[in-house]
């Protein structure tokens, strides 16, 4: 089962004081995301990954369109108790202490209360905030609010998470902790939501993605295909201090780094640039074919005309 | 949702609203109104003769009233306002919370800490009178009606903040709300000049002094300085108009709120 079906959701504001005039924050968006699966929406800043993620919390409402999440209409009340929701950088009660604030949420989540106290120390542990659970929030880091935004995502123990620029903020070992819980989401058989610009971990966590730029959904992929898709190229790494002639003469691209060289050159050229090595007797150190990159995707989606993206004709992929 | 459900999230945000007041230190003002009615009945005894009661019962309850409508007007316009703009709207509503329990929820936290607020002044208040009288009277229970009327003062001006600040900004929501309980206060004047005034000024002034929130009529505080009784029909009378404008604004308030996009 879909675990959500976004159908043509579109936003538009007005804007302008007096000659009001509309503002498109999101073009007519079609994305399906399976259960179990954590997918990377990806886009620049101010290209509508917040407007689409609100817009699903029912935070603000559609122009048009609307979306089943965990097969149920969006603006369905029972939804809410099966989702879990972190914003970008988020702010909490700050008069609140983190186990205060987890159990506030408990029992906005319709927690019951035996077992509440239980679960909230169990997520306070697994966000690392134990230490601190009686401290009021005012006094928190940036990087341990989002740790707490994580904790009551997750504490009453959603089906379904959206996480906002989940590792914004985060020093580089919080971002690696944010990563491991996801993770340990998607072991769980959780799906996932996440918005990101940073590409390097939509490629570590994601299963697909999907580029969004200036409301407009610009592509979808898995990311297993998006990066093994060679280029034709091969790159090999070998031991020494020059690039040889005859290296250069098949059309390598080489670069010098201490005793290595790192060179590529077109696929065809393969034999012919091992056999140049053996004849100078250097030695090979690595073959690779040259896969695409997550981010030459992106880039290429970011540079597709409007008129040719994929979210008009309704299709991923 | 289930009724226990709803009952249970505005509880939930209706204490929470509370502990905030408590902890952001709303009630430190009782620490002026403590030394303002203590110095007053220090002074009243040394200066009055005969009518300590008078004073400490008038200065008392006006105290009580202002301290609560300034608590108030500055809380309530930032109940919804101050959540949207910290964003802290944000991971509530995204749990099985209906807009409208959450409206609902943080007036009654805010009315819930103005009770508190107003039974500490009260105690403020009966510790004056008999500092003055030297013992209680019977006529004394009528401070209570006077109190429990501002309480519904406070009540319509809670609601009349948090409507205004559902759709105008915190500065504005001030300032309609303190010109609705000014204008307010001198409501039963304006419904004398509207009786005597003819013709659309007539009607205009007809229409404003009763569509404002009259809370002259929630004033007893000269009557029970005085001693006099409050008859159980006003309390009746009161007590279901305030209701009834406070449900109207909340309403208001939360058609306004139930179409907001959260930006």
């Amino acid at each position: 089962m879909a675990a959500i079906e976004i159908l043509d959701l579109e936003k538009s504001y007005l804007v302008g004081f007096w000659r009001k005039r509309r503002k498109l924050a999101l073009r007519p968006l079609r994305l399906t995301i399976e259960e179990g699966e954590v997918f990377g929406f990806l886009g620049p800043n101010g290209a509508g990954k917040t407007t689409t993620l609100k817009l699903l919390m029912g935070l603000v409402f559609p122009t048009a369109g609307t979306a089943r999440i965990l097969g149920m209409e969006m603006d369905d009340p029972r939804v809410k108790s099966q989702v879990g929701f972190l914003p970008e950088q988020p702010y909490f009660y700050d008069h609140l202490s983190a186990r205060e604030l987890l159990n506030y949420y408990g029992q906005l989540s319709g927690m019951p209360a035996k077992g509440r106290s239980a679960r909230v120390e169990q997520m306070l542990a697994r966000v690392g905030l134990s230490d601190s659970s009686g401290v009021q929030l005012r006094k928190f880091s940036k990087g341990m609010l989002q740790r707490v935004g994580l904790a009551q995502a997750i504490l009453h123990d959603p089906k379904l998470v959206f996480l906002d620029e989940p590792m914004s903020g985060l020093d580089p070992m919080g971002r690696r902790e944010v990563r491991d819980l996801i993770q340990q989401l998607r072991h769980e058989g959780k799906t996932v939501f996440f918005s990101t610009h940073i590409l390097s971990d939509a490629e570590a966590l994601c299963d697909r993605v999907g580029v969004i730029h200036q409301g407009e959904l610009r592509g979808v992929g898995a990311v297993a295909d998006l990066t093994s898709e060679t280029q034709g190229k091969v790159e090999i790494i070998f031991c020494a201090q020059k690039v040889p002639t005859g290296l250069i003469s098949l059309g390598a691209e080489a670069r010098v780094s201490g005793d290595m060289v790192n060179a590529v050159l077109p696929e065809e050229q393969q034999d012919a640039a091992l056999d140049v090595l053996r004849r100078e007797c250097l030695k090979l150190i690595s073959l690779m074919p040259v896969r695409s990159s997550l981010e030459e995707y992106y880039v290429q989606k970011l540079r597709t005309p409007e008129a040719q993206t994929e979210s008009r004709k309704g299709v991923g992929v | 949702m289930n009724v226990g459900g709803t009952n249970a999230r505005i509880g939930y945000i209706a204490f929470n609203t509370f502990r905030e007041a408590v902890r952001d230190r709303v009630l430190y003002n009782l620490i002026a109104f403590a030394l303002l009615l203590s110095g007053a009945a220090i002074l009243v005894g040394e200066i009055s003769i005969d009518i300590e009661r008078l004073v400490v019962v008038n200065l008392g309850l006006t105290a009580v009233s202002l301290f609560g409508v300034v608590i108030a007007i500055f809380i309530g316009i930032g109940l919804v306002s101050k959540e949207i703009d910290k964003r802290t709207l944000y991971t509530v509503l995204s749990r099985p919370v209906c807009r409208w329990e959450f409206v609902v929820g943080k007036f009654v936290g805010l009315t819930g800490t103005l009770v508190v607020n107003t039974l500490l002044m009260a105690i403020g208040v009966f510790l004056a009178l008999h500092y003055v009288a030297h013992r209680f009277e019977m006529m004394d229970v009528w401070v209570l009606v006077a109190l429990y009327f501002i309480v519904l003062q406070f009540l319509i001006v809670c609601a009349l903040a948090l409507f205004f600040s559902s759709f105008s900004t915190p500065l504005m929501s001030a300032v309609f709300t303190f010109a609705l309980f000014v204008v307010g206060s001198l409501a039963e004047d304006l419904r004398g000049f509207a009786r005597i005034t003819h013709g659309v000024g007539g009607w205009l002034a007809t229409a404003i002094a009763y569509l404002v929130p009259n809370f002259s009529a929630l004033n007893v505080i000269s009557q029970v300085a005085h001693g006099d009784a409050v008859s159980g029909r006003l309390m009746v009378y009161d007590s279901v108009y305030a209701l009834l404008y406070s449900a109207m604004a909340i309403s208001g308030a939360v058609l306004i709120f139930q179409r907001r996009n959260l930006k």
